[in-house]
């Protein structure tokens, strides 16, 4: 639906895009990761067809965004960072302007627009001033404007920033309720949004892509070691001592839990091919300690992403 | 033509709703309202004058023109007023958008920068067109006093329209130039204090010829927005000045187009 070939964007001398390609199927939800400043919306900006890659290029629904970008943009639902809206205007009247705008037939605008409206749960203030509306109300509107006239592509650009949770999660609903009808990319730096919402994800940084997978591969990938935390009551220099014998074991970090008696956290790492908790519980067990916790831990998605754009500034200098 | 009457209502409809039409209409009005009572007080007391001396010696004097006196003086200064009205009217058009960031919206939606800009061109036209005609009271309440009342046929409306039409442009030309002031920056003030510098600098131009006359002089005449306002105030429509406010407009609308291209490529 979306190809993305060896993007470049510059400003004057500054590299905003460089080689960025990818690939969003039909019916996909693409998560769009990177810290502030790393390209996100230069990458959406070209795709929607609003300013023209320096070069490379992008091709939507069959469109080159630099050759036909009309046409892009007939297909495309965008809603741009910060959600911008017309503050003046009265919702339905908002969202008339913007269906004839997109060629909705006059027949079938007002359709349109109550589906829209529908969808976003903002019918009931569809003849509220928008400048009068709250923070999640604006960005349902702006999402309403979005999702006007069925485009094939959402591109979203930090849809939940700004919101409190509860508004949050509704609009990763809505967004997840979209998986399979719409091809969406979003972009966000909020990385437990991206495992919610998301089937893929591109992460991004300076520029560059630095990882591109599915959320679930993503893990595995990266992960050259087992996170396992304990919570034993011991001293802890002797568990230090008694723990770092055990083979595979890589790294220890014991810290004492504040008025818990005796009790230390110790957060370990250990070889990715080796399961040690057996040894552990049986070395804990055999001291006379108590064990109050063991616990596996699987590498969060923050964790991916520090581990891969650190090694990527890390490549850069 | 779809996408330009969207913009067009839009546009309209936002200066409508707030008060910014309406305070300029006022101002607009005021202003012209005193200076049509001051015209019409010298036309009075030139009347007087000449009925005075036409009882003493007949044919010393003539009998003065009213649509001259009042009605072209009235228009004449309606121009420089607009010197100041059309800033105002035209800065925030694309400044606000530029900063509250539904340009990139509306730049994302399908629909030609062209069509954007000639949308905005002709709501903003519009605006200028109903303060224009509100102005047409006094040529009316003029027939019925001073042609009906005190039956002297001295309202000449085709002399009148020829100098309304040659206002209209002056405006039509000053919109052109503060729209595209406004589509240089995201500050409103900025912008119409960009179209107002400008636009005062074109004016004053014109006396360059008076210091240094010759061939710099009557380039600098040429080029001045008021020089050329001079014929359609004795109530000719010369096609050479109608012309030049034409081409005025279309240039920098023009420009405006490059403008709102150029800022695309710079996101």
């Amino acid at each position: 639906m979306i190809t993305v070939e060896k993007l470049r964007k510059t400003f004057n001398r500054f590299t905003a895009v460089d080689d960025v390609s990818f690939h969003v199927k039909e019916g996909e939800i693409l998560g769009f990761l990177g810290p502030n400043g790393a390209g996100k919306t230069t990458t959406m900006r070209i795709i929607t067809g609003y300013t023209p890659p320096s070069g490379g290029t992008a091709i939507v629904d069959g469109h080159d965004v630099k050759d036909d970008p009309l046409a892009v943009r007939q297909v495309i639902g965008y809603l741009p960072e910060n959600t911008p809206l017309y503050l003046d205007m009265d919702v339905a009247g908002f969202l008339r302007f913007a269906a004839k705008i997109k060629g909705i037939a006059a027949s079938e605008r007002d359709a349109a627009i109550r589906e829209a409206l529908e969808e976003t749960g903002t019918a009931s203030v569809a003849n509220r001033t928008i400048g009068k509306l709250s923070k999640g109300y604006r960005q349902r509107v702006g999402l309403a404007q979005a999702l006007l006239g069925n485009p094939k592509v959402l591109i979203l650009d930090e849809p939940t920033v700004g919101l409190d949770p509860n508004q949050i999660r509704e609009i990763r609903d809505l967004i997840r309720s979209m998986a399979g009808k719409r091809t969406v990319i979003l972009s966000t730096h909020i990385l437990p949004e991206v495992s919610m919402v998301c089937d893929r994800v591109v992460i991004i940084n300076n520029g560059h892509i630095v990882a591109a997978d599915a959320v679930s591969d993503l893990s595995s990938r990266v992960s050259n070691s087992k996170r396992i935390r304990l919570v034993v009551e011991a001293p802890a220099a002797e568990i230090n001592l008694a723990l770092s014998e055990i083979q595979g074991v890589q790294k220890i970090e014991t810290v004492e839990l504040p008025g818990a008696g005796s009790q230390c956290q110790i957060n370990l790492q250990s070889a990715p091919d080796a399961d040690i908790r057996p040894e552990l519980s049986n070395r804990i067990v055999g001291k006379g300690w108590q064990l109050y916790e063991i616990r596996s831990m699987d590498p969060t998605l923050e964790d991916i992403f520090v581990e891969i754009v650190a090694g990527d500034k890390g490549a850069v200098q | 033509m779809k996408n330009i009457l969207a913009v067009y209502n839009r546009e309209l409809r936002a200066f409508f709703f707030s008060p910014l039409a309406y305070v300029l209409y006022v101002l607009f009005l005021g202003i012209c309202s005193v200076f049509f009572l001051m015209y019409f007080n010298a036309y009075l007391g030139a009347s007087n004058q000449y009925m005075q001396m036409a009882s003493m010696q007949p044919g010393m004097m003539q009998l003065p023109n009213y649509t001259e006196v009042v009605m072209l003086g009235l228009t004449n200064v309606m121009t420089f007023v607009l010197l100041f009205i059309i800033p105002m009217l035209t800065m925030r058009l694309f400044a606000e958008e530029k900063k509250m960031g539904t340009l990139e919206l509306i730049m994302t939606y399908p629909i030609k920068d062209s069509e954007l800009l000639v949308g905005k061109y002709m709501a903003v036209l519009t605006v200028f067109a109903g303060m224009l005609a509100l102005t047409l009271f006094y040529p009316i309440i003029s027939y019925l006093v001073v042609d009906v009342w005190a039956g002297l046929p001295q309202t000449f409306f085709p002399t009148i329209f020829a100098s309304y039409f040659g206002v209209f442009l002056v405006g039509a030309a000053f919109l052109s130039f503060g729209l595209f002031a406004s589509s240089l920056t995201e500050n409103q003030i900025i912008a119409g204090l960009i179209s107002f510098a400008v636009l005062l600098v074109m004016w004053m131009i014109g006396f360059v010829d008076e210091i240094q006359p010759g061939i710099i002089g009557q380039i600098c005449n040429e080029i001045s927005v008021f020089s050329h306002f001079e014929e359609f105030a004795k109530g000719v429509i010369d096609t050479r000045h109608t012309a030049y406010y034409i081409l005025f407009s279309a240039f920098f609308l023009f420009f405006t187009l490059r403008v709102l291209d150029s800022n695309r490529w710079r996101g």
